[in-house]
């Protein structure tokens, strides 16, 4: 499934045609949603399986490599799809002048807390900081 | 926007005060009112790595916060909302592909949601507090 099926040929040769970047957002938008249904059912799934359990068991679970590299892809894909779901909220519902300082902030912020989670795995992984 | 109680003033246009809810149109402003309290999770998620990342102290913090009543409440409702965002947005990827949109399917498939919504959310937690017994 590539864009070119999707655009127009005019769309095509000028580059954009009248939808903009509208066909990349909701192409993206689909893309992160399917990477994020295994990633989430895993996320939860182990939260589960963690029920209960002390915290060094806990930190040495997210301390492996697996599972360092799916909480850096959960939290990647999952503020990248909460950022765009929020961008269409915010299109919406917000028409003034504000809509674009919404639009940034919410943007930076998913950004900001995408590189916050992912430098705490990273932490973790690396032991460092983390006294048992 | 006052209504006269006895005689009641003719809409202009159907809005949310007259339109009857239906399946559809619930279930489309569930999809987005989930969304923004998954978003909200979402930085939840990332306080409590970095809560875990510094050590047992903010961790156990963290894990009491969650463990009171409200914390409970909160965490149930969470819970419902990832699966009811999750079932609904798998149903928006079928219909992406094109499949599904008789009015039959549209019902079947939009109480499919709400009942394996449902049933996830229930199995999670037995599971959650059987595994909690369990360790």
């Amino acid at each position: 499934m590539d864009r070119y099926r999707f655009r127009s040929p005019l769309g095509r040769a000028t580059g954009l045609g009248p939808a903009r970047t509208g066909f990349e957002h909701w192409w993206t938008a689909r893309v992160t949603a399917v990477a994020l249904i295994p990633l989430t059912v895993w996320f939860t799934a182990s939260l589960i399986a963690h029920s209960g359990s002390e915290y060094e068991a806990f930190i040495g679970w997210l301390s492996t490599p697996v599972v360092a590299v799916l909480m850096i892809l959960l939290l990647v894909m999952l503020f990248w799809h909460t950022a765009l779901g929020l961008q269409v909220i915010i299109e919406d519902y917000i028409h003034s002048g504000v809509k674009t300082w919404a639009l940034l902030a919410t943007r930076f912020l998913c950004f900001a807390l995408a590189i916050s989670g992912i430098v705490a795995m990273l932490r973790i992984y690396l032991g460092f900081g983390v006294s048992t | 926007m006052e209504r006269n109680s006895r005689k009641r003033t003719r809409p202009l246009s159907p809005n949310i005060q007259i339109y009857r809810p239906q399946l559809t149109s619930v279930l489309s402003i569930a999809n987005r009112l989930t969304g923004v309290i998954l978003s909200m999770c979402a930085v939840l998620l990332v306080v409590w790595l970095v809560a875990a990342s510094s050590g047992p102290d903010a961790h156990s913090w963290f894990q009491a916060a969650i463990k009171s009543w409200p914390g409970q409440v909160l965490l149930l409702g969470v819970t419902f909302s990832f699966f009811l965002h999750l079932c609904g947005g798998i149903r928006h990827l079928v219909w992406d592909t094109v499949r599904g949109f008789e009015l039959r399917q549209i019902y079947s498939s939009g109480w499919l949601v709400v009942a394996a919504s449902l049933v996830l959310t229930l199995a999670s937690w037995l599971a959650s507090l059987i595994v909690a017994g369990a360790n």
